[in-house]
């Protein structure tokens, strides 16, 4: 199958565990450079989504194909190297080390570092130059030798997206990024993905609507796990059936 | 033929002893995360205790009985004092903890009880043997696999029918979610715990008479019991009742057909189902 | 690379180790060879459960493993010692056992993991137990000689030569070990310790970066093991037991996983408490037993980083010293 022009596409993708069925014949595309929100209630088969398109868990049936590949049986570590990147809803960092182990961590995932069984960590200049950079450009930098469970919550979900960032990933699942992040941190958050350039392509899971809305450019709304509407932000908001079931709660005046 | 149906039926004795220890391992593996290192000396010391009142009281029932209840107890002791609050769930510790408990009532039993290998007397109606046809069979060792099969039925019931195998069904361990639907769960682990140690003394006893009781064999019994629940699949009895029989088969005829290499016979067996399913027979995880 | 207090503090350290016999009696330069074999068993196990988080009770499987080729080279097939050929095949056999177990083992789970690693070893046990023919059975394989470097005029039949012997492996593996778990690979393993969902989501074969430290801490394992056989003369299925493997693993928790200098250290606790109580009474297992669960319930993090933090409190008093 030709998907050259995606950046992803999923085909009839479900999921069942035991005798529930968290994804029932989801398909949809983006292209490249494209923000997707993907919303839905709770339980709606979001997560379990991304669980499978970063190869954590794998489907039941249906196939995934990222940048013209089908990755659908690729394992994770595989898929992130293809430029596949997320980040987790529950803080998934390295706690008990720096913020700069972190990071070098990050950058070590690629390239022979990683075999290196008798170099020092300390002797790679250039991998400890660009940390530098990136951590300065978020102003971290300063803060690079503290453990990571020190840090305050919003640092580290800071934190989890300049690690995505240091890899240079290309499609990026972000999964819940504004939880537990005060307004302020929130709208913070929003420039900064609004900022990003089009090489990134970008699917959210937030349960903030306001933040959800000011990314993105595609929707797709799930519902017990199948694909209830999908389409652009207005388009789904003028869908009866997605106010109905989801929306009603939003005070939507405008 | 003869040699084949004698191994067969010493293969299933055996494998029957093995299922009432791995039975309780298994258990305290699938719903509580314990690793009990302690589960061979377990039957050791159970089976010297029942070494002992039978000698007091000549009476074997009575020694069953006692090897039950104070290995219970004292699995229900070391439970509720040490592994239940602090170490539920860190595997590590635990398993040093009670390979630590494995070390002290090894060199207790040897204290107490000597170092020359000590046997328990047959009780008097299950002596002599039996003929089936051309096989020459001891009665005590086909009362065995009776004892063996009643309690498979028993446990087979707990799990099924009561509410409390509902949870080790489930490998549910979560207190809150089960104090909602009404279960206390603290006392379903003490309770499985407690079985768990009581089976494996009771194992200690009926071992007795044909395994004996001697320095080590906590350790190789032991041993065979992590083999049984590794093949048969944490949490799941029947991945333990039939790996048990397995290995107890494996084990009889690995012994007379092949007796210098019988241990690596069923490390073959380990190796096959774990490169097939990493995760036992039964296993779910 | 290093900092110049901990090199110096490290040379400190060397020099006394070999100075040591000098004043010790020679029974107590040999215990202390026997505490440096174990030193580098105790701290290749920390590269594995300290650093990698992959705790194993089946580390005894390379020590085993590793003595019994010296055992059998040694005695049954050279009938004397060829030093180098004995040194590798023992490192090299130990390093094959890893590498085929690990295929088998390294995909499962925690809890898992521990007791597969066990079993195995103990089945190791038990076939050295009972192959009379190629490796003695219970009674083990005794008459190992030792190398014989007389031409550079060491006598390894003297306890005293025999230690400085001990001394240079146990410093060139320090060394290496050190290296290892301060490269670019064993900073890895420290991401796999803390968090394998986040190291696959990064991009990295956990499975593999397991693989290569799974055989790394057995190639150390191995050197111990090869040690052993010298040192004891002979090899036994003891060397294969879990009693083995625990005591590895209590070292590493008594002396501070995940810093390598600490399993040293709990080596040296563990064996001086073992000889020092066995010379009072022979109930010393059920001390041993008391330690194990005491080290875990009260001590959990170790002697060595209990004794940083003692110093970190009593700064105050001795920095403007």
């Amino acid at each position: 199958m030709e998907a050259h022009l995606e950046a992803l596409v999923v085909e009839n993708l479900s999921k069942h565990f035991g005798g529930l069925s968290a994804l029932e014949g989801v398909s949809f595309r983006v292209d490249p450079g494209e923000r997707l929100a993907i919303i839905g209630p709770n339980g709606a088969g979001k997560t379990t989504l991304f669980q499978i398109l970063s190869g954590m868990i794998t489907p039941s049936s249906g196939r995934i194909f990222a940048f013209g590949k089908d990755i659908t049986k690729w394992s994770a570590h595989r898929r992130a190297a293809l430029g596949i990147g997320r980040t987790f809803q529950i803080t998934n960092l390295f706690l008990k080390l720096t913020v700069l182990d972190n990071i070098l961590l990050a950058m070590e995932a690629s390239g022979l570092a990683r075999f290196n069984l008798l170099r020092p960590v300390s002797s790679y200049k250039d991998l400890h130059s660009q940390a530098e950079k990136i951590l300065r450009q978020w102003g971290m930098w300063d803060r690079r030798d503290i453990p990571v469970r020190s840090l305050s919550y919003g640092e580290q979900r800071q934190l989890e997206i300049i690690l995505t960032l240091s890899q240079n990933r290309s499609l990026l699942l972000l999964d819940e990024p504004t939880c537990g992040l005060s307004p302020e941190e929130a709208k913070s958050f929003v420039s900064t993905i609004r900022s990003f350039p089009r090489n990134f392509t970008i699917l959210l899971i937030d349960h903030d609507m306001d933040v959800t809305f000011e990314i993105a450019e595609k929707v797709l709304v799930l519902h017990f796990g199948e694909v209830l509407a999908f389409g652009s932000p207005e388009e789904v908001k003028g869908n009866s059936q997605v106010q109905e079931i989801y929306m009603g709660r939003d005070d939507e005046s405008s | 033929m003869v040699f084949i149906i004698t191994q067969i039926i010493n293969g299933i004795v055996f494998g029957m002893l093995l299922f009432l220890l791995a039975a309780g391992l298994t258990l305290m593996l699938g719903v509580m995360r314990i690793v009990n290192l302690a589960h061979g000396s377990y039957y050791l010391l159970g089976g010297y205790i029942g070494y002992s009142i039978a000698k007091l009281t000549n009476n074997f029932f009575l020694a069953c009985l006692g090897g039950l209840l104070a290995i219970g107890i004292l699995g229900m002791f070391i439970y509720k004092t040490i592994l239940e609050k602090r170490f539920a769930r860190e595997a590590l510790a635990q398993v040093l903890i009670t390979f630590g408990m494995l070390l002290i009532i090894s060199d207790l039993c040897r204290w107490i009880w000597g170092g020359t290998p000590l046997a328990i007397p047959k009780p008097k109606m299950l002596e002599g043997v039996i003929h089936l046809g051309e096989i020459v069979f001891p009665v005590y060792r086909l009362a065995v696999i009776i004892i063996g099969a009643l309690i498979t039925i028993f446990l087979w019931w707990f799990q099924e029918r009561t509410k409390y195998g509902a949870i080790v069904r489930a490998g549910v361990d979560d207190e809150e979610m089960t104090q909602a639907i009404g279960i206390n769960i603290s006392l379903v682990k003490t309770l499985i715990f407690s079985m768990g140690a009581l089976l494996a003394g009771f194992a200690g006893v009926v071992g007795g008479p044909f395994v004996g009781l001697s320095i080590g064999l906590d350790m190789e019994i032991l041993l065979l019991a992590i083999v049984v629940v590794i093949i048969g699949g944490m949490g799941s009895l029947w991945g333990a009742l039939v790996s048990a029989l397995l290995i107890g088969l494996v084990d009889s005829f690995g012994k007379s057909l092949v007796p210098e290499l019988s241990i690596f016979t069923i490390f073959a067996a380990m190796v096959i189902v774990l490169a097939i399913k990493p995760s036992g027979l039964f296993g779910t995880k | 690379m290093k900092n110049p207090i901990q090199s110096l503090s490290l040379a400190i350290v060397a020099a006394f180790l070999a100075l040591l016999p000098l004043v010790l009696p020679s029974f107590y330069t040999g215990l202390l060879s026997l505490i440096l074999i174990f030193a580098i068993f105790a701290m290749s196990l920390d590269i594995l459960q300290g650093y990698t988080g992959l705790p194993s009770l089946g580390h005894a499987a390379f020590l085993g493993t590793a003595a019994y080729v010296v055992g059998v080279l040694n005695v049954k097939v050279f009938k004397g010692c060829s030093f180098g050929v004995e040194l590798i095949s023992g490192v090299f056999s130990a390093a094959v056992v890893a590498a085929l177990l690990g295929l088998i083992v390294l995909r499962s789970r925690e809890v898992y993991l521990l007791m597969i690693l066990m079993a195995s070893s103990m089945m190791l046990w038990g076939i050295a137990f009972k192959w009379r023919s190629l490796a003695g059975g219970d009674d083990g394989l005794p008459g190992i000689s030792r190398p014989n470097f007389n031409l550079i005029g060491w006598n390894l039949a003297s306890t005293t030569h025999f230690y400085y012997f001990v001394l240079l492996f146990f410093i060139i593996s320090a060394i290496l070990m050190y290296l290892v778990v301060h490269s670019s690979f064993g900073h890895t393993l420290l991401g796999i310790r803390e968090s394998e969902t986040r190291m696959q989501s990064l991009g990295y074969n956990v499975w593999l970066q397991k693989y290569i430290a799974f055989i790394v801490s057995a190639i150390f394992a191995g050197l111990s093991g090869v040690l052993l056989a010298y040192y004891n003369g002979f090899v036994s299925p003891s060397e294969f037991h879990l009693v083995t493997s625990a005591e590895g693993l209590i070292m590493v928790i008594l002396g501070g996983a995940g810093t390598l200098i600490g399993p040293a250290i709990g080596a040296a606790i563990i064996l001086l408490v073992k000889n020092f109580v066995s010379g009072y009474t022979e109930h010393w297992m059920i001390i041993l037993g008391a330690i194990y669960i005491f080290t875990v319930m009260f001590a959990p993090q170790g002697v060595y980083r209990l004794f940083k933090q003692l110093l970190q409190k009593w700064r105050p008093i001795w920095k403007p010293l």
